[in-house]
């Protein structure tokens, strides 16, 4: 055979994708609309207290790009995995429901829930996860509850169905609320990483940890499931128990994702897809591909976002937006 | 030896109301390296019965057992190791290179977190040759032919190594030139690999030139199994199909041929 064995591949995948993330990283925090000098912010012979570059870099910017890669990542690998999952290059987080539950989760907490915190968590956050893992339930029972392999099509229309549902109880909510908390909640909406500090980030890894132990016993299988059920179990997969792992960590990892940053748009397409471009389809490629470039894409969206129109740092959402819309439909019309 | 004792499946009725179709009480015995042909009308249970041969669907009565071992209580990946099944048609929802369609074929053998190594990388390439395919490995398998993808599925169920291979109407969608194809590759396989071969097809004359023994269906029931010469007679195609045809013996390829005459006047 020609080609070099997957082995090579892999490892020549991770070490240009990871030494794209890692530069991409290290850079990020050093740009912004003041510029600091890492030697400074480092510096031990200034005082914290007195060293406006350590304060920048520290509390403004590395949690921010920290989020940006934790984020980009985990959207990123979950749409890879849900558009092999549905067998359509077109699948994302936001077509299953999960990320419309944490929107919903996360303006009600905006609009009725005064600071009830638990623990080192606040409500906004820990709102939109218990919505995000809501609407997951839901879906998943739809579509698991009369046939022992999961229906792929019951699940995708119970996600748009559950997406028109929640977006009317959205507006519901918006309307009860005043106009503070209506800013807020467009604000929300719109997908920020602007986190603030590392406890949100902190918070968020459990879940994203579980995801992607799981997400890497699946590559095979996803393979497979993109022959078709019929196949993927002539060939010795369990296709039920490999939907349900495929579809569970994927809405794990979005419910983390989205409760910590908001459902910023398109990742979940835009990398699976680029990625593609240059490893090719074989998912034990694309999904660490995925992982380490959708965090690099992200951390660049937002490094966009905070440059472009200096001194004032738009939300990462708005800049994954516009470049994702016009993506999708080049991906519509693309001849296949 | 691939074995089903009076297998029996039912398809629907949730709601009450009974099966909406059933295999009933099907026996078939196929020997190491034998070729059996699965012959009977639409919808009489011939890609049921398929299936249960190959652990895709579970009997409801009855039991298939591969050497003794009920496919039941076996994992899929454990019947994937012996077994392989070769559909009408395959269509990935991604743009898999052949190499990567019959790589796939490896699955069974590896662990969830193992890639494939030399090993298994040398069983794909003798798959792509002996099916003639090597020289596509490289292509994208959306753009190749329809001949050239059932060979390129083929393979990729050859890198399964089974004892096995089950064929679910493998020339349905190829014109003639394909399907002479695809029975000289099965009956290579046959022959000079001892694969055994089972094969569903509406196609009498390719059954009759490929398998040793038949098993017609008709309405989910056995209407004859026995060696091809015996079964496949003017009385039998008519039984199963309301076809009159001509039915005789070809000398020059060497097996029965039928040449349907028209439908039946009862």
């Amino acid at each position: 055979m020609t080609t070099r064995p997957l082995r090579t591949r892999l490892v020549l995948t991770v070490a240009g994708f990871g030494g794209l993330t890692a530069a991409v990283c290290v850079l990020a925090p050093l740009v912004g609309s003041t510029s600091i000098s890492l030697t400074r912010a480092l510096s031990r012979s200034i005082p914290y207290a007195d060293n406006v570059d350590a304060q920048i870099f520290f509390v403004a910017r590395l949690p921010r790009v920290m989020a940006g890669a934790l984020v980009g990542a985990t959207l990123a690998t979950a749409g890879a995995v849900l558009q092999a999952l549905f067998r359509n290059p077109l699948a994302a987080p936001e077509t299953l429901g999960v990320s419309a539950g944490a929107a919903l989760g996360a303006i009600l907490a905006i609009t009725f829930g005064a600071g009830t915190r638990i623990g080192p968590l606040a409500p906004v956050p820990l709102a939109s996860l218990a919505g995000a893992l809501s609407a997951m339930a839901i879906v998943y029972l739809l579509a698991s509850s009369t046939r022992r392999a999961m229906s792929t099509s019951v699940l995708l229309l119970a996600g748009v169905a559950l997406n028109a549902f929640i977006s009317a109880m959205i507006l519901f909510v918006q309307y009860l609320a005043d106009f503070t908390q209506t800013y807020r909640a467009v604000r929300w909406l719109i997908g920020d990483l602007d986190v603030g500090s590392f406890g949100p980030i902190l918070a968020a890894l459990p879940l994203v940890g579980i995801a992607f132990a799981i997400f890497a016993t699946l590559p095979g299988a996803l393979n497979l499931l993109s022959l078709g059920p019929e196949a993927a179990t002539a060939r010795g997969v369990d296709v039920a128990r490999a939907q349900r792992l495929a579809f569970v960590s994927a809405s794990l990892a979005t419910s983390a994702a989205v409760s910590l940053a908001g459902p910023v748009a398109f990742i979940g397409i835009i990398v699976p897809h680029l990625v593609r471009l240059v490893v090719g389809v074989d998912h034990r490629l694309v999904l660490p591909a995925a992982a380490l470039f959708g965090a690099a894409f992200l951390v660049m969206c937002d490094l966009l976002a905070r440059t472009v129109m200096n001194p004032v740092e738009l939300p990462v959402g708005i800049v994954t937006a516009v470049i994702g819309g016009p993506f999708f439909l080049w991906l519509l019309t693309r001849k296949t | 030896m691939l074995r089903a004792a009076d297998a029996g499946y039912g398809y629907g009725g949730t709601s009450g109301g009974g099966d909406a179709f059933t295999l009933a009480d099907v026996s078939l015995e196929v020997a190491r390296g034998g070729f059996v042909g699965l012959l009977g009308p639409n919808g009489c249970g011939k890609t049921t019965l398929l299936k249960l041969l190959g652990g895709t669907l579970t009997t409801r009565t009855g039991a298939v057992t591969l050497d003794g071992e009920d496919l039941a209580g076996m994992s899929r990946r454990r019947i994937a190791q012996r077994i392989a099944i070769v559909p009408q048609e395959t269509h990935p929802s991604f743009d898999f290179t052949v190499q990567e369609m019959v790589l796939m074929g490896r699955h069974p053998h590896l662990g969830p977190l193992t890639l494939e190594g030399p090993a298994d990388i040398a069983i794909a390439q003798e798959a792509l040759t002996a099916t003639g395919t090597a020289h596509l490995v490289d292509r994208a398998y959306m753009t190749l032919s329809g001949g050239e993808k059932q060979r390129v599925v083929i393979a990729s169920a050859l890198a399964q190594s089974p004892d096995v291979l089950l064929l679910d109407e493998p020339t349905a969608s190829l014109d003639l030139g394909f399907q002479m194809e695809i029975a000289a590759l099965l009956r290579r396989l046959n022959r000079q690999r001892q694969v055994t071969l089972v094969l569903a097809t509406h196609d009498l004359n390719l059954a009759a030139s490929l398998c040793s023994h038949l098993l017609l269906l008709k309405g989910g029931r056995t209407l004859a199994f026995g060696p091809t010469a015996h079964v496949l007679t003017a009385a039998i195609v008519r039984a199963l199909y309301g076809v009159d045809a001509d039915v005789t013996f070809h000398a020059r390829a060497g097996h029965v041929t039928v040449v349907p005459l028209g439908a039946a006047h009862p």
